[in-house]
């Protein structure tokens, strides 16, 4: 056991430091550390930044992108990218969609979609949640009936982030409705330009417009955007709750966020405060070595990730949010330009974070029945 | 960067860990607890003594991290043997004596014949080290230490602190007589009165007793995060087995929440178990050293005070028996808690850093 870097690793994580430095935007990172909206360029321009460099999807096998990385050096990597400071990767396309290609995908999907996600030409957004279907996900009622080599597709989703930029969108379809639940599910992929889309904003408490709901009234989809077999969806979606919590941690930009914090709240002595600061701290270093410790596990077992990831989740939003909580406690309450009315809302839109992916509340419930045996 | 135990440390704590359960059970545990030198004898023939000790005293030259698993081990089975203690003094005698003080103390620690202890806390002291008002003042050839120390595990022979004219000093020093007492936690101890005791003076003073006391932070965070083991995995067998209303307890969901909060405490707790051990050994200064083991032991104490807490509530009132080990766990935990500083003061020293 040796938890420090070697100098191979220093190095490695070095050199990913200052190219990231010297090859973001400066306006763009002003706009991240302003806590601006961002556009669909902004996002994307960053995006393209990085897969030009060939460092967009470090995870992914070497044939389709993949950077051929060890866990830890993608571990680094990720680290670095967090504490840059860029826009966040979207990960519907990066980290959701082409691990689910990649597992389960054909050979023609493949070919057709990852080269495109690689790129940043195709903004993929994610259908799973309905009205009725939050943390029960299983009883979603959005219909997909097969007529010839189509399917029909009828219903609603919300909480969908980012439908607006998005081209594409997957979604979990029921395509069986007899009694079965889990089973009737599919995993299909639609063109967000197919006739019969409607988008409509749903405007947060901060006032931003992130999240929407998307209707489905009578949308053809080419039975060869369905990903694995009819009515293995739920299988689809298993695997990739796995890795999707393996990346909820996001402990670069916590440690960016935590310096942000503590050079905005340095005139501020009260010890309850700075206690309360460096107890944030160390629940950050307690998270990080914690993620190394499922990455190193990962690496010595080739397993992938098992449900006790969910604490990540856990651990990573609680951190997030105490952060914001930490920056509206410190500011001036007499403040009100723009950055202080952006801490404040930041404040708001980051309860998101315990709800979203999975409930903190259903990610104990994961563990209790996976990990737990309960 | 890795977190494997290499394949002799693997070895020694699965040898240890079965030896604990076939000899070291709670049953047996509540009749070793009046002595059993046996159990020290056994310690030393698989080399637990010799393990943190320099190759030129017959030991194996391990660190903290070679330790860690035996001290999640000890956790476990709640072991209250001076084991600590006796690492601790050997270690200020290792840092701090001469050629002819190693020889005579160190060999014998290592073969078994020798437990020490570090004779430091008093009265009001709290968790302050540089906070000695033993005195010890030089008499021809050797030194004369007055004083009283507190809560002193039991052992022949000790390191005492003592204040000189140059600050905090240490001596070796045979233990004086004193009545022994059982601890919160059922380790043996006892208040000791120095009065006119004979010493010899080691090398060393404050920085010496605050890097031992750093890396024997590091090993409880180690032995707590194996009690927190035991009080999880106890309490989840409960949670399965214990029926009301016609069903086991965990098919609760107010229950199962609980639980899964005590396993993240305790994965939790052993990250930066692991953490605290690995920079006692590679930490380039007493900075970086002290920000890793008071970022742990702030963790740690917190880890223990929630699973304690918890696993004696999910027990009802079979928790709060004499005759569980969970209750016993609880004892441990709370002292381990505390230890060399508990939350609050770790996390000042922390901020300070």
């Amino acid at each position: 056991m040796d938890l420090n870097y070697s100098p191979e690793e220093l190095g490695f994580r070095d050199e990913a430091r200052a190219w990231l430095a010297a090859n973001l935007p400066r306006a763009l990172k002003e706009k991240v550390e302003r806590y601006e909206h961002l556009s669909k360029d902004d996002l994307l321009s960053w995006h393209r930044i990085l897969a030009a460099k060939g460092w967009v999807a470090p995870a992914w096998p070497k044939e389709w992108g993949g950077t051929g990385w060890n866990v830890v050096q993608r571990y680094l990597f990720e680290e670095e990218l967090g504490y840059a400071g860029g826009p966040p990767l979207i990960p519907f396309g990066l980290s959701m969609c082409a691990p689910v290609l990649l597992q389960f995908g054909t050979d023609a999907q493949k070919k057709r979609f990852l080269p495109r996600i690689f790129k940043g030409e195709d903004f993929w957004c994610q259908g799973y949640s309905e009205p009725g279907s939050g943390s029960d996900l299983a009883s979603l009622k959005t219909k997909a009936v097969r007529q010839g080599d189509h399917y029909v597709v009828n219903g609603q989703k919300i909480w969908t982030t980012l439908a607006h930029y998005a081209d594409w969108i997957f979604c979990l379809v029921r395509t069986d409705s007899s009694d079965k639940r889990q089973e009737g599910i599919s995993f299909v992929l639609i063109d967000m330009k197919t006739p019969g889309i409607t988008i409509r904003p749903l405007i947060l408490m901060d006032g931003a417009h992130e999240v929407n709901e998307v209707f489905f009234d009578d949308v053809k989809v080419p039975v060869e955007n369905r990903v694995h077999d009819e009515g293995k969806g739920w299988t689809v979606a298993k695997y990739l709750l796995g890795y999707e919590r393996m990346n909820t941690g996001r402990i670069g930009a916590s440690k960016r966020e935590l310096e942000k914090v503590k050079d905005f709240s340095k005139n501020i002595s009260d010890i309850r405060f700075r206690d309360r600061l460096a107890r944030l701290e160390v629940e950050l270093m307690a998270l990080e070595i914690t993620n190394l410790r499922f990455l190193d596990r990962m690496r010595r077992t080739g397993q992938p990730p098992g449900a006790d990831v969910s604490m990540l989740k856990i651990k990573g939003t609680e951190i997030q949010q105490g952060l914001t909580e930490l920056a509206l406690d410190a500011m001036d309450p007499a403040a009100n330009d723009e950055f202080s009315v952006a801490l404040r809302n930041r404040y708001l839109s980051m309860r998101k974070t315990t709800i979203y992916a999975g409930s903190n509340e259903i990610q104990r419930n994961i563990i209790s029945k996976m990990t737990l045996g309960l | 960067m890795n977190f494997d135990y290499n394949e002799e440390q693997q070895l020694l704590a699965d040898s240890l860990r079965r030896y604990l359960q076939a000899q070291y059970s709670f049953e047996q545990r509540k009749k070793l607890l009046d002595g059993g030198p046996e159990v020290w004898a056994k310690f030393a023939e698989m080399g637990l003594l010799a393990l943190p000790l320099s190759p030129d005293y017959g030991g194996f030259g391990g660190g903290a991290v070679d330790l860690m698993a035996i001290m999640e081990a000890f956790g476990e089975a709640l072991v209250v043997e001076p084991y600590l203690a006796t690492v601790m003094a050997s270690r200020l005698v290792a840092r701090a004596g001469s050629a002819a003080q190693k020889s005579t103390v160190l060999p014998a620690v290592a073969e078994g014949r020798l437990k020490m202890a570090f004779a430091h806390l008093e009265s009001g002291a709290r968790y302050d080290l540089a906070a000695v008002k033993c005195a010890a003042t030089k008499s021809g050839d050797h030194w004369i230490v007055e004083g009283e120390k507190k809560s002193v595990q039991l052992a022949p022979r000790l390191v005492v602190s003592a204040r000189t004219s140059k600050g905090v000093a240490l001596f070796l020093a045979d233990a004086p007589k004193a009545t022994p007492r059982r601890a919160l936690d059922g380790f043996a101890e006892a208040d000791l009165v120095f009065s006119g005791v004979k010493a010899e003076a080691l090398e060393g003073g404050l920085a010496e007793i605050e890097e031992t006391v750093d890396f024997a932070t590091a090993l409880i965070c180690a032995e707590a995060v194996g009690a927190m083991k035991f009080s999880c995995d106890t309490t989840l067998e409960y949670l399965k087995t214990r029926k009301q209303f016609g069903v086991p307890i965990g098919t609760f969901q107010a229950l199962q929440h609980r639980i899964v909060d005590m396993y993240i405490a305790h994965e939790q707790a052993k990250s930066m178990a692991c953490l605290a051990c690995s920079k006692i050994d590679t930490a380039e200064n007493a900075k970086d050293r002290a920000r890793a083991i008071s970022a742990a032991k702030i963790k740690i104490a917190d880890a223990a005070r929630h699973v304690s807490h918890e696993a004696v509530q999910l027990h009802g009132g079979m928790g709060m028996s004499e005759e569980m080990k969970v209750s016993h766990a609880f004892r441990r935990l709370a002292v381990l808690a505390r230890q060399f500083g508990d939350a609050d003061h770790h996390l000042a020293r922390f901020a300070s850093l």
